[in-house]
């Protein structure tokens, strides 16, 4: 499984890291939705760590598109926030 | 995709899609538009030299505060060996804000250094794959049937449109940090004009609005600590010979000396 940190690289990780992954990320999106900063700050950087470290990272010839995105590391809570419920860190 | 549905990436991911999908079909966008890689190219170089810029203005400003902190203890140090307190204390309450600056600004260079690396590494990845793209596309012509192969190069487009646009994320967060920065660096260069900083040698015994301004956004314990340290280092003698203040000699040289020298031994 390919996992990209959007502004940082790609990382493959294992399928069983997936479950992991897709926990955290639930974590995270749960505390911007319950407007808790520091609940998703911490859950955002542990799921950036737990990609880190985990991950292998990806070399540069190849040309495989993700599987799935994060958002950039330095993402501040208000853009996580705005992410979810309109324009966000990337209009469209 | 299967066994994530990881709500947060879905997001992101349908995003990246998104400007993917404005670029039309990305095999075809990097097989003949040539000119579209290179401007982008082109576009995260001029971001880093913008970067650079920024950086640069900085430091000189990190330059100026450096010798502002200088000189003002100068002056602090020769105010209280004169006697005038006063004015030993607005010169400490001005250097307090320039180092409040001063650390600010030690942290956006270093923030802004960080950004450059990180900009330059985007750049050299994105170049890479595009080469990489370039000589692949050529290979899997030559080893699939056109219909197999036009799959296989629009998986490896994706692949590489996803790198550009990622790329042009970074540069574009990179560059509103930038701009951040700057609002900042006018607002130092603006406290700079009102004469935040100012020698005090020409400040005269009235306090301005600046002075007032000073006095409310430096704290006020650290500068009486700073003072009660200064006197003690000076000595509790202090010869109270009106406040006439040198130039800035560098720290540490003994302000009293020219102005004890004559006052005595003008035997006839």
């Amino acid at each position: 499984m390919i996992v990209r940190i959007a502004t940082e690289g790609q990382y493959e990780l294992t399928e069983s890291d997936a479950e992991a992954l897709n926990d955290l990320d639930n974590q995270a999106v749960g505390a911007s939705e319950q407007a808790d900063a520091e609940q998703f700050n911490t859950t955002f950087k542990e799921l950036i760590d737990f990609v880190r470290k985990h991950g292998t990272p990806v070399a540069e010839d190849r040309l495989e598109p993700s599987d799935v995105i994060l958002p950039p590391p330095d993402v501040s809570f208000e853009e996580a926030r705005a992410e979810f419920s309109g324009e966000g860190l990337i209009p469209g | 995709m299967p066994g994530l549905s990881g709500r947060m990436s879905t997001v992101i991911k349908a995003k990246i899609s998104k400007l993917l999908d404005r670029a039309e079909d990305p095999a075809e966008t990097l097989e003949y538009s040539y000119q579209k890689q290179i401007e982008l190219l082109q576009n995260v170089k001029k971001g880093i030299a913008d970067v650079v810029t920024s950086k640069k203005r900085l430091q000189l400003q990190e330059q100026k505060l450096r010798d502002q902190v200088v000189k003002l203890d100068t002056q602090a140090r020769q105010a209280l060996a004169a006697g005038n307190e006063d004015l030993a204390r607005t010169a400490l309450e001005r250097k307090n804000v320039a180092q409040t600056e001063l650390q600010s600004l030690d942290s956006q260079i270093a923030q802004l250094e960080q950004q450059q690396e990180q900009m330059t590494a985007s750049e050299q990845k994105l170049r890479a794959k595009i080469e990489q793209f370039r000589s692949r596309k050529e290979v899997i012509k030559a080893q699939y049937s056109a219909a197999e192969a036009q799959v296989k190069i629009s998986e490896a487009a994706t692949g590489v449109g996803e790198e550009m646009a990622d790329v042009g994320l970074a540069m574009q967060r990179a560059l509103d940090k930038t701009e951040n920065m700057k609002a900042r660096a006018d607002a130092v260069q603006e406290l700079e004009a009102a004469g935040t900083f100012e020698d005090l040698t020409q400040l005269g015994s009235g306090e301005d609005d600046i002075d007032r301004q000073l006095r409310e956004l430096s704290s006020g314990s650290e500068v009486d600590a700073e003072l009660a340290k200064m006197k003690a280092e000076l000595g509790s003698g202090s010869s109270p010979s009106a406040g006439e203040l040198g130039a800035g000699a560098p720290a540490g040289e003994p302000a009293q000396a020219e102005q004890a020298g004559p006052s005595q031994g003008q035997a006839p």
